[in-house]
């Protein structure tokens, strides 16, 4: 089984290891796919449409779904990236280090801003990044599209395009990679 | 992280850790808003019992740009001046409720005394001739933007060496980071001992140029020159001064830089300052960004470590 380090979350520092695999690399390609054509759908095109991954895990995944809106509307919609870790309202509660810089490199003002995430949880992450948009204008909209969308909000956030629904336990964790989606526990070493 | 008190403490990986966090730092600071609430609620002090500009600014703006609370201390309008002890000092200002106590102190140690008495996290921001660790930070932060990265590269550290606390700091942090470091100055303006500094000593600086990437230029220290160490300033601006006309001994992409305050025509001419190869003001711009960095790992951590 596949074992992965995941310093920020408890048991810090510890090892993540898979019990089973909820979604393999075809599963995954056809969510991206389908969560594509949702937001064409939503949007009536992709005119004024901007992807934001969130670091680190939706970064990937946005990269993804803006090759897939380029297959299906052939047109290359702006890709940024936003590390929310200095908007986090836990600073101080766990350890938190900013893990990658920031890159918005258009205003957001009067755009259409789809934040990506691999996995929504609490929904603090969420509301954190909608913090930080704010410092990069005044976007008309902001919708949020997540891989696996696994339950225990902790405040009033929804996603508008999921890839799976997920019930899990508030102690397993998501592990969202390329190639599939697993779910285990962590265990401390 | 508890305290920032001097680089031997923080190690290479400590460097390399501020380094990699001042690049999320640089982007704030770049922003149209250049804020953010990461340390909401929480009290930064500095308490300087020297002068500075550079560094008590930059502090300052640092703490304001991650939404922390400021205050300042200033030795000649205080209760200092009617005799109140550094520790009596020490207490009261935490005694109000502050989470970091940046100070500065014309004696060596001071900060980790007042590490010892108090709960707050302490930052030094230069004691006596000991260390300045922060200046350090933002000198290896601003070669690696200039270069990539420390490793090989080979500074010449000019001047006041034995007043120095930038040499001190600057020196072990430029050879933890792979640097092979050359030390110039007249022989009265040397430390007593250098055993145990991993460097190269010269009193030769046309010498030293032609073999060097950077030349890093320390302020002539006449307020710390009690006793007659130089004939004249005039004969140490002849033999160590960086002047336009000693650039061309250097390799045609070698870099200048200077912690400021500069005595300009003294250990730096007017012009040579203000050459596109002289990092100096990119030296400040990363200042803010780097103690950004620094409050931000003292202040950001979890109660009771890890």
């Amino acid at each position: 089984m596949a074992e992965r380090e995941r310093a920020a979350t408890p048991p810090y520092g510890g090892v993540f290891s898979a019990r089973s695999q909820v979604m393999d690399a075809e599963d995954l390609r056809r969510a991206v796919t389908r969560i594509a054509h949702e937001i064409v759908e939503r949007n009536h095109g992709l005119e004024g449409v901007v992807l934001i991954g969130l670091q680190t895990g939706g970064v990937p995944l946005a990269r993804r779904l803006a090759e897939a809106l380029s297959q299906i509307e052939g047109t290359q919609v702006p890709l940024g990236s936003i590390d929310v870790a200095l908007y986090r309202d836990d600073i101080g509660l766990r350890p938190v280090i900013p893990e990658a810089v920031t890159d918005i490199p258009f205003d957001l003002t009067g755009l259409t801003v789809v934040l990506v995430d691999d996995v929504l949880f609490t929904g603090r992450t969420v509301r954190a990044a909608l913090d930080a948009l704010n410092n990069y204008g005044r976007p008309r909209a902001v919708q949020l599209a997540v891989m696996v969308d696994r339950g225990h909000r902790e405040l009033p956030i929804r996603p508008d395009f999921v890839g799976k629904n997920l019930p899990t336990r508030h102690d397993e964790i998501v592990d969202v990679r390329e190639d599939g989606v697993d779910v285990g526990e962590k265990r401390a070493r | 992280m508890k305290h920032l008190l001097s680089i031997s403490d923080l190690g290479a990986d400590g460097i390399e850790e501020v380094m990699r966090v001042t690049d999320s730092f640089v982007e704030v600071s770049e922003r149209a808003i250049p804020r953010v609430p990461a340390l909401r609620g929480k009290t930064v002090v500095s308490l300087f019992y020297e002068e500075s500009t550079r560094t008590r600014l930059s502090f300052e703006l640092a703490a304001k740009r991650l939404s922390a609370d400021t205050m300042n201390f200033t030795v000649s309008s205080s209760s200092v001046k009617k005799g109140e002890s550094l520790r009596d000092t020490c207490q009261t200002i935490e005694a109000m409720g502050i989470d970091a106590l940046v100070v500065r102190h014309s004696s060596a140690g001071v900060p980790w005394q007042a590490a010892a008495w108090l709960d707050c996290a302490v930052v030094n921001a230069g004691d006596g001739w000991h260390e300045h660790p922060t200046q350090a930070l933002l000198d290896c932060y601003t070669l690696r933007g200039a270069r990539g990265s420390l490793e090989g590269m080979r500074i010449a550290v000019v001047g006041d060496v034995k007043h120095s606390r930038v040499a001190r700091s600057n020196v072990l942090a430029f050879t933890m980071l792979g640097a092979e470091v050359t030390i110039v100055a007249p022989p009265t303006l040397l430390p007593p001992s250098l055993d145990g500094w991993p460097v190269e000593v010269s009193h030769d600086l046309d010498g030293v140029l032609a073999k060097t990437d950077v030349v890093y230029l320390l302020r002539m220290q006449a307020e710390r020159q009690s006793e007659a160490l130089l004939p004249s300033l005039r004969e140490y601006t002849a033999r160590y001064g960086l002047t336009s006309k000693r650039m061309r001994l250097m390799p045609d992409d070698a870099l200048v830089m200077h912690p400021g305050p500069m005595n300009r025509g003294v250990e730096i001419a007017a012009d040579v300052a203000d050459l596109p190869r002289s990092l100096i003001t990119r030296q400040v711009a990363n200042g803010v960004a780097v103690r950004m960095a620094v409050l931000f790992l003292l202040l950001g951590q979890v109660p009771g470590g890890a």
